[in-house]
């Protein structure tokens, strides 16, 4: 069938009412609806899904509201990387085991891509998988890691053919982080807490069934999972934003406004309004079906924004803005850019240029693929990765 | 409301730059600068004549295209100047069609009327003599009067548009030593009025969009309409209106300029070699086209939604319950385009090196452009400062 608005609302309605929250275990409730097609009503019939347009979603939220949540702060990994790509490239079998437990939360996903060696330039990743049997072994090491200590399964890309050139020899597997061999420690950060871990892989065992797509083929998955991340990141419009909080402060603080704040405050302000419309028009080029190269620059207009209004908040606060909340070395299970107080705020916010893909990567993207204007001359390009010079 | 283009608006864009194409190319406006004749009268009359575009704010009622059962709107003027912007294109639209037009729109009345049937129909061209860099935000009061036996005297400058119009609207103080108040005067530039009409070409930083001084001595008009009240306090509403909505539709010219610059940039560092390389390929090179392209998506998003405000307004005003979000849309567009066209401009002739800063390349004309737009009608920072209120950003006590 087709859906439309009516349609999704008079579903999400009857699954309510045979459904009710407040008699139901929170995690039985949960997977009912993940079974009823309400979980993201985009994914097929089965998955979660009912195989309807994405922005019916916001009916079947609105519908559910007040209801019990999949704490998506908990698991954002899981739901904006793995969940996609394994929907675009596992097997029947790896959709129907994974995707269930992962929504309501079950299961926690983490991200194995970077490598202390391996950042902007992640193709060069040296994280080894080598075929055994029906098993792979894999050893290496992989870092900037969220949610690794609570996770059950991992996105995992490793080098299983280093005799080819570097984005041909890559393969995307499902790590199961409880397997012998995966040890996770935390990573401190610049703001005093460890968001992020190192996992280091000595000799894990991995079932060739939780391969995901093609031997060789991994850095096309990963390409599916990093486009996610980046609209994750930059192009999800959120309740509390940072200009929100700033100018909330402004308000509540009309000792400390200066001229000269006054005039870059407004400019901000504009330039706050300027990507809201423009993500508003990207969105309605998205339901229009023609996606616009828009997407690519979201990120980079937010995580300037990010910084230099949390930058102007500590500025704003004068002597307030030489303290800090607590530098206790924490392990806190979501990530909130815009949470605690400004001196967090500012240093959290100096991460958003970077994870994701650099600014700097993706200025090269908007410009070689948006612009098309010509590659930088490379030397990696055709050479075997194990003959790279290092 | 969508802040993408209708296929309606494609319509018209296609049309207008075949136009343009033909007969508006960057040689020959480069050609037609120094020529004396500082607006394209045969481009003109084929844009506003056959192409319909000088009524399109104009209700059909009176010969124009906008209605609100899917007539022509500020939506579709907004597509006219991002081609007329992309040209550079010496033609009097800004100040005919959108500027003059606007005023008389909200004057109202049987003059009113009778002047927007002639332009809608192509038939007369208008100018509204106020300042080109009078800020909607901080009104002149006029710089005409109005004497008791209905003639106009007085000097006002910086007028875009005078040489060509037939017709100049013009603020005035009204007659009469216990009478205060403002009016709007039609005059008419010929041939009657040519005797007491003196239009003074200054030399100009936008070569394509030149400024003048327009003087009246004892010059015959029409009284379109006046409003009682203090001179000085006074906010005459078809100033006000016309600037204000002129703001909004002018970001679509700047976004025009802005996207020229970007993709003949663009186009010229694929091409240039140096260092045995396209100039294009370095990052410092490509990082800052990236930036910019970033910067005219945003251009984009604001001066699409200031058109569609617009569009969803009244065409008449003064604006009702819409009026803050018409504000704070027009605002956002001016502050930001009014930038982003300039710094287009500005790296336009930076990213082409010694050709663009000849006089042979047009790069310059786009420049001269740009920079005048941005203190056209409020400048940026007028429009920021415009955005405290409604953002609840508080200046300093």
């Amino acid at each position: 069938m087709t859906w439309d608005e009516a349609a999704v609302a008079e579903h999400a309605r009857a699954f309510l009412a045979e459904h009710d929250p407040a008699a139901m275990d929170r995690l039985e409730f949960l997977r009912a609806r993940f079974d009823a097609g309400l979980a993201w009503v985009h994914f097929p019939e089965g998955l979660g899904g009912l195989g309807a347009s994405r922005d019916l979603q916001a009916v079947a939220d609105r519908e559910l509201k007040g209801t019990p949540d999949n704490q998506p702060g908990r698991i954002g990994i899981g739901l904006g990387m793995a969940a996609p790509t394994i929907l675009a490239f596992g097997t029947e079998e790896q959709k129907r085991r994974f995707l269930r437990p992962l929504w309501t939360g079950e299961e926690v996903w983490c991200q194995l891509f970077s490598e202390p060696g391996a950042g902007s330039d992640l193709a060069t990743l040296a994280t080894r998988a080598v075929r055994e049997g029906d098993e792979w072994v894999v050893d290496g090491q992989k870092v900037w890691t969220s949610s690794a200590h609570t996770a059950r399964w991992a996105i995992l890309v490793a080098r299983t053919d280093p005799d080819v050139p570097k984005h041909r020899g890559l393969t995307y597997f499902v790590c199961d982080m409880h397997a012998p061999g995966v040890e996770v420690r935390p990573l401190r950060q610049i703001t005093g807490e460890a968001e992020f871990n190192e996992v280091f892989l000595t000799g894990v065992r991995l079932p060739d069934a939780l391969r995901l797509g093609e031997v060789g083929d991994g850095w096309r998955v990963a390409q599916t999972t990093l486009m996610n991340e980046r609209v994750a990141i930059g192009g999800t419009p959120s309740r509390r934003t940072m200009m929100g909080v700033v100018a909330e402060t402004w308000r509540s603080r009309p000792e400390l406004r200066t001229h000269d704040l006054h005039q870059r405050l407004l400019r901000l302000w504009v330039d706050s309004e300027v990507m809201r419309l423009t993500a508003v028009r990207l969105r309605e080029q998205l339901a229009a079906g023609h996606p616009g190269p828009e997407g690519s620059g979201m990120k980079l207009a937010f995580a300037r924004l990010h910084q230099e209004l949390s930058g102007l908040e500590v500025e704003l606060l004068r002597e307030d803005g030489l303290a800090y909340d607590d530098w206790t070395f924490r392990r806190p299970d979501k990530v909130d850019f815009v949470g605690r107080e400004a001196g967090y705020r500012y240093l959290r916010a100096k991460g958003n240029s970077i994870e994701g893909g650099t600014s700097e990567i993706l200025r090269n993207i908007i410009a070689e693929r948006v612009l098309g204007l010509p590659a930088e001359p490379r030397a990696d390009k055709d050479v075997a990765w194990k003959d790279l010079p290092r | 409301m969508t802040l993408l283009y209708t296929e309606v608006e494609e319509e018209l864009r296609a049309a207008v730059r075949d136009l343009l194409a033909a007969k508006c190319s960057p040689a020959a406006v480069l050609g037609s600068v120094e020529s004396g004749a500082p607006y394209d009268a045969d481009l003109w009359k084929a844009l506003a004549r056959d192409v319909g575009a000088a009524g399109l704010l104009i209700p059909e009622e009176l010969g124009g295209a906008a209605s609100h059962e899917g007539g022509a709107s500020a939506r579709e003027a907004a597509v006219v100047l991002e081609e007329l912007g992309r040209a550079v294109a010496p033609v009097p639209y800004l100040s005919s069609a959108v500027l003059a037009t606007q005023a008389l729109l909200t004057a109202g009345g049987d003059v009113a009327e009778e002047l927007l049937t002639r332009l809608a129909a192509g038939e007369a061209t208008a100018a509204l003599a106020v300042s080109f860099a009078a800020s909607p935000y901080a009104l002149p009061s006029p710089a005409a009067t109005l004497g008791e036996d209905g003639t106009v005297t007085g000097t006002v400058t910086g007028v875009i548009g005078a040489e060509a119009a037939d017709v100049l609207l013009v603020p005035v103080r009204l007659p009469g030593s216990g009478r205060q108040g403002t009016g709007l005067c039609a005059v008419e530039t010929s041939p009657a009025g040519r005797e007491a009409v003196r239009v003074t070409p200054v030399t100009s930083l936008d070569l394509t969009r030149p400024i003048a001084t327009v003087s009246f001595g004892s010059a015959p008009a029409r009284v379109v309409a006046t409003t009682d009240g203090p001179t000085d306090s006074t906010r005459a509403p078809w100033v006000r209106e016309a600037l204000t909505r002129g703001a909004g539709l002018l970001a679509s010219e700047q976004l025009g300029v802005a996207e020229w610059c970007l993709t003949t940039t663009v186009a010229y560092v694929k091409e240039r070699r140096q260092f045995a390389r396209p100039v294009g390929s370095f990052q410092a090179v490509k990082h800052r086209l990236a930036d910019l392209w970033l910067e005219v998506a945003g251009a984009r998003a604001a001066a699409r939604n200031a058109a569609a405000r617009l569009a969803e307004a009244s065409t008449a005003g003064p604006l009702g319950d819409e009026a803050v979000a018409v504000a704070v849309a027009v605002a956002v567009a001016q502050a930001h385009c009014g930038a982003v066209a300039v710094r287009a401009a500005e790296e336009c002739v930076q990213l082409h090196g010694g050709i663009g800063m000849t006089w042979e390349h047009p790069a310059h004309l786009y420049l001269k452009r740009a920079k005048a737009d941005q203190i056209a009608l409020g400048t940026p920072g007028d429009h920021r400062e415009a955005l405290a209120g409604p953002a609840g950003l508080p200046a300093p006590a």
